[in-house]
């Protein structure tokens, strides 16, 4: 599906054509197809990448090209994961699709104590080329068992990297470097994220793992944001930004490996760090990120960092309640706000 | 066949089935006016098992659905607007508006848990059933599952942690795969077992298997029956397979009244039937069984049966109205009730 052409002498010519506007649904399908095109050993065990949403359809168009590479298996996590972990460690290339992340519970033994530790345990001789992907966070209506964010659990779990795109062209960039790393990977999507819309390039490029983005550049407050949060971070940067308030909005992309440089370089800039995430509050993936900055450049913190995230509860049904532990643009805008109101931290 | 009851049970049995009937269409109406209460799930065509089930039980037996969980709730007498404001997700719901329609519950009824988790519930069904003899009360503890739960491992352990403990345990699993769509067709995900006989993955354990028709609701209460006494005399699990064909309004991944409600008719006048389901109605619907069934043994008349109906109808729609009346839950009661039991 690359859009660059080559000529006889192998020479590339960059794609003409102007780049286009994808959702992220889309741009999930097509990274998934290029790879069913490029590499006859990636297989998908799997049946709802895209969710339980209107976009699901999308994704019959890779079922349809090849249908010997989509495995619809049995509901039985364990087992076909399991079966994942096995076929890539002799020779396949494989994407598990676990659909909403709460089900991995279901695959945690062959995931944080199989694949986690089968280079370790072989001395680094192991390759395990494995995406575990699924759909975490708040959904509507997902209630306490459909609505987990396991991938703090998972990041306390050596041998995993974890990524967690926010946007079209990131996932079309970031779904073949996983699968081209070698290493397992927890791939972390999120199914508000299916609709929306961004441009991708037309001959998009791997997105190396570790390399975080500045989504919105600003001096003031840098806020540090994952996966869906970085859409909700967008509007609470724009209403902001009429208020005087410059945000940095950083993206780490992938928090194993994580691009400790860009966050650590913003925070010395602005001074000031709100980080949003999804997971819940104790040892989420906002507390980790706080410990490293607070560790490495406490100094150049003018005022305590404040985290936003789902509070520890567990993920009630109801819309309102549901609503009441989102990490919105409300919660987001007006913990900046405080940040900026607060007297500086006096040092000795 | 009818279960063997006397007349006022039967009648109460048909007014049960039709109340499942009425409020899961009341239901799939209110998902497509919207908002969405999330992906959920109805018991339209399998009315027959459960509620000759819970007939076959008694009150102080335990059971635990999963994600259909709805016809359980609305047999053992869970209030119908309350049932429905959970899902809606009001203060007024059967569990504040912390469950919605995938963990409903309702523990004063002999409901303590409902899990959404495919095989979630089946070793907590069993592991309850393990309190009751270690209490040597003589209740019985009935798992409530779908044909795809038996692909997960977790139901094969439990099966076999029964076996071997002998636990007074019903495992009911309800087989609506036939005539499924599955998902590679776009559809509900479909059982994908290499095992065709069902049974055969609980008599490998020693548990003893019994296949009813689903439909067949006299059937269903007899299996149940011979299976809680069985139980209840220390003679351990039993696996009971209740096969039906899919309502084909389940087919989708969402649930369609592909053409519209129920009329009582079909039952007696199937040509009546909309084009689409016609087949379904004459055949494969248990609900219209029991009521011909009924009619032929002369223990109702139609005119009793569309009174009952209309009776039902008026019903639901006060639980419509209840539900929709009642308020959503404060925001703050989000942080309350993660322990049953606080800590300060
Ligand atoms: C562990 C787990 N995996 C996947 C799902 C998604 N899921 C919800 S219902 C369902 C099919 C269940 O089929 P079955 O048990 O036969 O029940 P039915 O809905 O047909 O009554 C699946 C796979 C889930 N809820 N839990
Ligand atoms: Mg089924």
């Amino acid at each position: 599906m690359s859009a660059a052409t080559t000529d006889k002498a192998g020479e590339h010519f960059p794609d003409q054509r102007p780049d286009r506007e994808l959702t992220y649904a889309e741009a999930l399908v097509e990274a998934i197809a290029e790879l069913m095109k490029d590499d006859p050993d990636f297989f998908v065990i799997g049946s709802y990448v895209l969710g339980l949403g209107p976009m699901r359809a999308l994704f019959d168009q890779v079922r349809r090209e090849y249908p010997m590479r989509v495995l619809d298996p049995p509901t039985a996590e364990i087992g076909f994961t399991g079966f994942g972990i096995g076929a890539a460690m002799n020779g396949l290339h494989v994407m598990v699709d676990l659909s909403t992340a709460s089900f991995i519970f279901e695959a945690f033994p062959q995931v944080a104590n199989e694949a986690a530790n089968a280079s370790y345990m072989s001395g680094g001789r192991l390759a395990v080329p494995i995406v575990f992907h699924f759909l975490h966070g708040l959904r509507g209506g997902g209630a306490a068992q459909h609505s987990h964010s396991p991938q703090a659990m998972l990041w306390n779990t050596p041998g995993l990297q974890i990524i967690m795109p926010s946007s079209p062209a990131d996932v079309r960039g970031l779904l073949p470097a996983a699968i081209k790393s070698g290493n397992p990977t927890v791939f972390v999507d999120h199914s508000k994220l299916m609709p929306i819309k961004g441009i991708v390039s037309v001959s998009p490029k791997e997105i190396p793992l570790g390399v975080a983005e500045i989504k919105r550049s600003g001096s003031d407050v840098t806020v540090v944001a994952t996966s869906y949060s970085v859409q909700q971070a967008l509007p609470a940067c724009d209403e902001l930004a009429s208020e005087g308030i410059e945000i940095e909005l950083v993206d780490p992309r992938t928090v194993v490996p994580l691009d400790r440089r860009t966050i650590l370089d913003s925070v010395s800039k602005t001074g000031r760090l709100v980080i949003v995430d999804e997971t819940h509050r104790s040892c989420g993936v906002a507390s980790e990120i706080a410990a490293i900055v607070s560790e490495e450049i406490l100094e150049a913190l003018k005022v305590p960092i404040i985290r936003v995230t789902v509070p520890d509860v567990p993920v009630p049904f109801s819309p309102v309640l549901e609503r009441e532990l989102d990490t919105t643009p409300e919660r987001i805008a007006a913990a900046v706000r405080t940040q900026m109101m607060r007297k500086q931290l006096s040092r000795p | 066949m009818l279960p063997n009851l006397g007349k006022t049970d039967l009648v109460e049995l048909l007014r049960k089935m039709l109340l499942v009937r009425r409020w899961e269409e009341r239901l799939i109406r209110l998902a497509e006016e919207g908002p969405s209460f999330g992906h959920y799930h109805v018991y339209v065509g399998q009315e027959t098992i459960g509620i000759p089930a819970l007939a076959a039980l008694r009150p102080t037996d335990l059971i635990f659905p999963t994600h259909r969980n709805h016809g359980y709730l609305l047999g053992r007498g869970a209030d119908p607007g309350r049932l429905l404001a959970e899902i809606l997700g009001k203060e007024t719901g059967l569990n504040k508006g912390k469950a919605g329609t995938l963990h409903a519950s309702a523990p004063e009824l002999g409901i303590p848990h409902t899990s959404a988790i495919v095989g979630g519930i089946v070793p907590i069904a069993a592991g309850a059933a393990l309190a009751a003899q270690v209490k040597g009360s003589d209740q019985v503890s009935v798992a409530l599952f779908g044909d795809g739960a038996t692909e997960e491992g977790v139901t094969f352990e439990a099966l076999n942690i029964a076996s071997l403990w002998k636990v007074p345990v019903i495992f009911l699993c309800e087989n609506n795969t036939e005539e499924a769509l599955g998902a590679a067709a776009g559809g509900y995900p479909k059982s994908v077992t290499a095992a065709n006989d069902l049974g055969n993955i609980a008599r490998s354990v020693g548990v003893p298997a019994v296949v009813v028709d689903g439909t067949d609701s006299g059937a269903v209460f007899t299996a149940m029956k011979v299976a809680a006494e069985r139980a209840r005399a220390s003679g351990g699990p039993t696996f009971v397979e209740a096969r039906v064909v899919r309502w084909p309004g389940s087919n989708p991944l969402w649930p369609e009244l592909i053409a519209g409600e129920t009329e009582l008719r079909y039952a007696w006048e199937p040509e009546a039937a909309p084009e689409l389901l016609i087949r379904w109605y004459r055949n494969q619907d248990g609900l219209l069984r029991y009521l011909r069934e009924m009619l032929s043994a002369s223990l109702l008349e139609k005119d009793e049966a569309k009174e009952i109906d209309s009776e039902i109808i008026q019903h639901v729609e006060a639980a419509v109205r209840f539900a929709r009346e009642s308020a959503y839950p404060p925001p703050e009661s989000a942080y309350l009730d993660v322990f049953a039991r606080p800590s300060q």
